[in-house]
């Protein structure tokens, strides 16, 4: 079954960008941490293959950490914050699943197009693995932007790291990638431990900079 | 043995040999002359640098003209910062706004910063350099958080949160440059060293190139603080200690700075890429209107000059824009006396606020008859900051300005416009600071100014005279950035 | 082959009622009930007939015909859909689109005959009804494009048959068009969480409002009809996405056997599977429908777009 090799990697970063899109639709938190965990698991995989027809051991190593940390420590430790937050129950007043899905479209649409214009000198298969990876990024953007709550705004923050492991790891024979993750869960485990003493259950609002500086007493 | 010796390595080694050893030691007075010392010790390592630029085999370390001028100023800085830091934290500590264990940690993830940047400066591979700014993302974030105060925490949390997304667009820049390198260099660490991406530039592929230096641009440029994505930077500047604003003013936006021109270098040796000056000089521009007019409105004495940070680095980022060699030499001389000016500015402004217990501007007044030295020193810094002869950033800003008049008279027209906006912001505030009558408490103050004075010194000295081996060095790297 | 049509058309109507008793069965055993017996429904139904029709005094011809008509329409479209066998006598006339425009025609009819008596369920019923089409329709369009496009073709059999050859591979257009007409699904055929076929709550009931009017012969050829159509469905999911088993066109009687136990399989692989998805989701608020159809609309569309951008999606 040769040609089925680049077929189950693409497959798998597809998969990534449909759970993208899953969260995006999810608006109650304990769906959306057991979807983003499935997402990591598909990124496990990807990885794991990734490793397997790179001839690249190290690999495993991110695989291992993304399968270790993300689909098993960080939603368990998710599911436990938000149960410890009392937000476990709350609906999210998304800003409308319907727009929301029509800018994701429109993304994935972008990043097609974009990663489409790149020269045939990359290989083709790593040029839609990565347009697929850009996609899951812009979603996870998105999610950041749409999403009101300090814990959903992680996971969009996760989801994106996971599309750019996805590039990282889909790129052939990058250096440096084991660090690269590394470095990143160390980020994430921030995010949560953030989350976490800090209580925080609503995200302060990353855009509009007037609120807070009434807030700061820098208007009269 | 060899290692030990080389320069380079010892500005990556002290820092972290000192952090181990301050993360060790519970003693907060000898623990701050330890900071000092390392700082010390790096900054002379960074000079050895200048007569011994040797670098220990491996390719991961390099230096070339145009980082020596980032790491000496980051090493001076630096140094000065963490002696400033040893007098205000000590005052800190009296009034109970810190405890001997804040400072044991501040004091260790200093060091670590110091480490970061140094290693995020002296790298040769674009992935290190990038594990490194995001620990000494992280770093700043730790220590801008340091008060727990409510405002202290989130701002250390905004900062976090937009830094982190920033970092992470970076780093989809980053992979997008070694997938269109990897096609011809081929796959490893060579197709991520800035030296073999410069001399191979010519045969990437020029669309990927463009995606990823708009990733690059925006994730950097979040860093940078450049005008939209510049959210983070008056909190992280108002809520944490002064002399973290410092260093962020200073150090860390310079870093950010550094990391687009590094992927700038690279994009202009291929010449089939959309040109990055524009998008710059755009970004540029839009930061200096942008701030320039936010000036205004400002009431509390840190966040109005990290909006003047935000001016400034507006300005640097249009002289790299314009490119060509006087507007890098002058791009680079503004970098390196803004950051002197306003470091110094923020020495300044935390011997100010330490006297008066606030930081609002409406509670500061007179400070010219209640505290001589002390206002004096901030009129001349205020001088210096809006670009005053016989001050060096006048010397650089008019070197901005006509190199773009040169290449661009209507775009020099708006910088002009926008820098004259400033000028009547900072005049305004200076004003109420430091004339009319004493406003506050009018305690003296213990601290030393011998920091403060050592920038605006070397700031005069460049704004007097330029002497030609600094000249032809900055030219030099003026060079390199094409 | 005339013969495996009719094999094909008798076998729908007879595990029709099978299919959504095994959903019951197994609905109730995940909620620890014992529940009623899986061949209820035939009970069911065979009572129904017995019992005698009430119509109401307003009510046109058209509400008599509905029933027959809904069941004719549904029955056809369900025993074109490749079950057993590839060869069959009208697989040339197994066009998707045929297909969705006779049940479509079918909804149509029911529609109208909500609204004939003029009782205000019957008009809440038809309005949803129509509400939910408007959207699914959209979106089953674009599957039938996305399908057409990996496939080269909209007749059933070609579909099912090119995703039965090894050379398809995974394709992630496929995947999606599965999810999205997963979602259509579960809508068009309502179930929870867009519908519940089985309460009666005037708040949430699309499917049961339009047909309350409805006893005796009338309401069992109704019944028939909508597990004919949840049938469909499985049939429909079963054939594109795992065609696999189904016998080739000259196949022999041991091939028929196992492509009819496969058959069968499959049928209550996808029972357990609706089953154990409508416990683990709350009912919807009628206005949400839309979100979730629209979701189902956005999906396929993406499938056609990652599919016209290249052809290895």
């Amino acid at each position: 079954m040769i040609p089925l090799v680049p077929d189950i990697a693409h497959f798998l970063a597809g998969l990534l960008v449909l759970l993208s899109f899953v969260q995006l639709y999810q608006s109650r938190l304990p769906p959306l941490i057991s979807i983003f965990a499935a997402q990591s698991l598909a990124l496990a995989t990807f990885v794991a293959w990734q490793a397997q027809i790179q001839h690249a051991p190290h690999l495993v190593i991110t695989a291992g950490i993304t399968l270790i940390f993300k689909v098993m420590i960080i939603p368990l430790a998710l599911h436990g914050l938000i149960r410890s937050l009392k937000i476990h129950r709350t609906v999210e007043t998304v800003v409308g699943i319907g727009p929301a899905m029509m800018t994701g479209m429109a993304l994935v649409g972008l990043s097609m197009a974009l990663m489409m214009r790149t020269s045939a000198a990359v290989d083709v298969v790593v040029r839609e693995d990565i347009a697929f990876a850009l996609s899951v990024v812009l979603l996870g953007l998105l999610m950041m932007v749409t999403r009101r709550n300090a814990v959903s705004q992680a996971i969009g923050f996760m989801s994106l790291e996971n599309g750019l492991v996805l590039a990282g790891t889909g790129a052939k024979g990058m250096p440096l990638v084991v660090e690269i993750s590394v470095a990143f869960s160390v980020l994430i485990a921030f995010i949560v431990v953030g989350i976490f003493i800090f209580r925080i259950r609503e995200r302060f609002d990353t855009v509009d900079i007037a609120v807070l500086d009434r807030f700061r007493g820098e208007r009269p | 043995m060899n290692m030990l010796l080389s320069p380079a390595a010892d500005m990556l080694l002290i820092p972290i040999a000192a952090a181990a050893l301050l993360a060790a030691i519970p003693f907060y007075r000898l623990s701050a002359w330890i900071n000092v010392l390392a700082s010390l010790a790096t900054f002379v390592a960074a000079l050895a640098l200048l007569v011994w630029p040797t670098v220990p085999t491996g390719h991961l370390i390099q230096v070339d003209d145009l980082n020596i001028v980032f790491l000496l100023l980051n090493a001076l800085i630096g140094f000065t910062a963490s002696l400033f830091g040893k007098s205000y934290l000590a005052h800190e500590l009296e009034t109970g706004r810190l405890l001997p264990a804040h400072l044991r940690f501040y004091h260790a993830v200093y060091q670590i910063l110091m480490c970061m940047m140094n290693l995020a400066l002296l790298t040769s591979v674009a992935g290190l350099m990038w594990v490194a700014i995001e620990i000494a993302t992280l770093a700043t974030v730790l220590m801008v958080g340091i008060y727990r105060t409510h405002e202290a925490l989130e701002a250390a949390w905004k900062y976090f949160i937009l830094g982190s997304v920033g970092i992470a667009l970076a780093l989809f820049g980053t992979i997008l440059v070694y997938l269109a390198a990897q096609a011809s260099v081929g796959a490893g660490l060579a197709a991520m060293s800035w030296s073999t991406l410069t001399s191979h530039a010519a045969h990437f592929d020029p669309a990927m190139l463009n995606i990823a230096f708009v990733f690059l641009l925006l994730g950097y440029g979040t860093k940078a603080g450049l005008v939209p994505l510049h959210a983070w930077l008056p909190d992280a500047h108002a809520e944490g200690p002064t002399p973290v604003s410092a260093i962020l003013s200073g150090l860390l936006l310079n870093l950010a700075i550094y990391a687009i021109l590094r992927f700038k270098i690279v994009l202009t040796a291929s010449h089939a890429t959309i040109a990055a000056g524009p998008m710059m000089m755009t970004l540029g521009l839009v930061s200096v209107l942008v701030a320039a007019l936010m000036l205004y409105r400002r009431r509390d004495i840190k966040r109005f000059f990290a909006y003047s940070s935000i001016e400034h680095i507006g300005i640097i980022a249009f002289a790299f824009g314009l490119g060509g060699p006087l507007a890098n030499f002058a791009g680079l001389l503004h970098m390196t006396m803004h950051s002197l000016t306003k470091s110094g500015i923020f020495f300044t402004v935390g011997h100010i606020v330490s006297i008066k217990h606030t930081q609002k501007i409406a509670h500061i007044g007179g400070l010219t008859i209640s505290h001589p030295r002390l206002g004096w020193l901030f009129v001349a810094c205020i001088a210096a900051i809006a670009g005053l002869p016989p001050f060096g950033v006048f010397t650089s800003e008019f070197l901005v300005v006509s190199s773009a008049f040169m290449q661009n008279p209507l775009l020099a027209a708006v910088l002009v416009i926008g820098l004259l906006i400033s000028l009547g912001a900072l005049f305004l505030r200076l004003n109420d600071i430091a004339f009319g009558e004493p406003k506050g408490s009018l305690t003296p103050n213990k601290m030393s100014y011998f920091p403060e004075l050592v920038h605006l010194a070397l700031v005069l000295a460049a704004g007097i005279f330029i002497p030609s081996q600094l000249a032809s060095w900055f030219q030099h790297a003026a060079k390199l950035l094409g | 082959m005339l013969v495996m049509q009719i094999a094909q058309t008798v076998l729908a109507v007879a595990v029709a009622p099978l299919l959504t008793g095994m959903v019951r069965k197994v609905k109730a055993r995940l909620q620890y009930r014992t529940g009623p017996s899986v061949f209820q429904p035939y009970r069911d139904l065979s009572r129904l007939f017995t019992k005698e029709t009430v119509v109401a005094h307003n009510a046109s011809w058209l509400f008599c015909a509905a029933p027959t008509f809904v069941f004719a329409a549904t029955w056809v479209a369900a025993a074109q859909v490749p079950t057993i066998s590839f060869d069959v006598a009208l697989s040339p006339a197994a066009e998707l689109i045929a297909l969705f425009g006779i049940l479509t025609s079918a909804r149509f009819a029911l529609a109208l005959a909500g609204l004939d008596i003029g009782t205000s369920f019957g008009g809440i019923g038809s309005s949803r009804e129509v509400m939910i089409a408007s959207i699914a329709e959209p979106a089953i369009l674009m599957l039938i494009f996305v399908l057409a496009l990996v496939a080269g073709s909209t007749r059933l059999t070609d579909i099912a048959f090119f995703v039965a050859s090894p050379s398809v591979g995974l394709r992630i257009s496929l995947l999606l068009a599965f999810v999205g007409l997963a979602m259509i699904a579960i809508a068009e055929s309502g179930r929870i969480p867009v519908d519940n076929p089985a309460t009666h709550l005037e708040l949430t009931m699309v499917h049961e409002a339009m047909v309350l009017e409805y006893s005796g012969r009338h309401l069992a050829l109704i019944e028939l009809a909508a597990a004919l159509k949840l049938l469909f469905y499985v049939s429909l999911i079963s054939a594109v996405f795992v065609p696999w088993g189904i016998a080739p066109s000259g196949g022999t009687f041991v091939q028929y056997i196992i492509a009819m136990t496969l058959y069968l399989f499959k049928l209550a692989v996808a029972a357990a599977t609706l089953a154990f998805f409508e416990i683990s989701i709350a009912k919807m608020r009628v206005f949400r429908v839309p979100h979730f159809i629209g979701a189902a609309l956005m999906l396929v569309l993406l499938a056609a777009l990652l599919r016209l951008v290249s052809q290895s999606f």
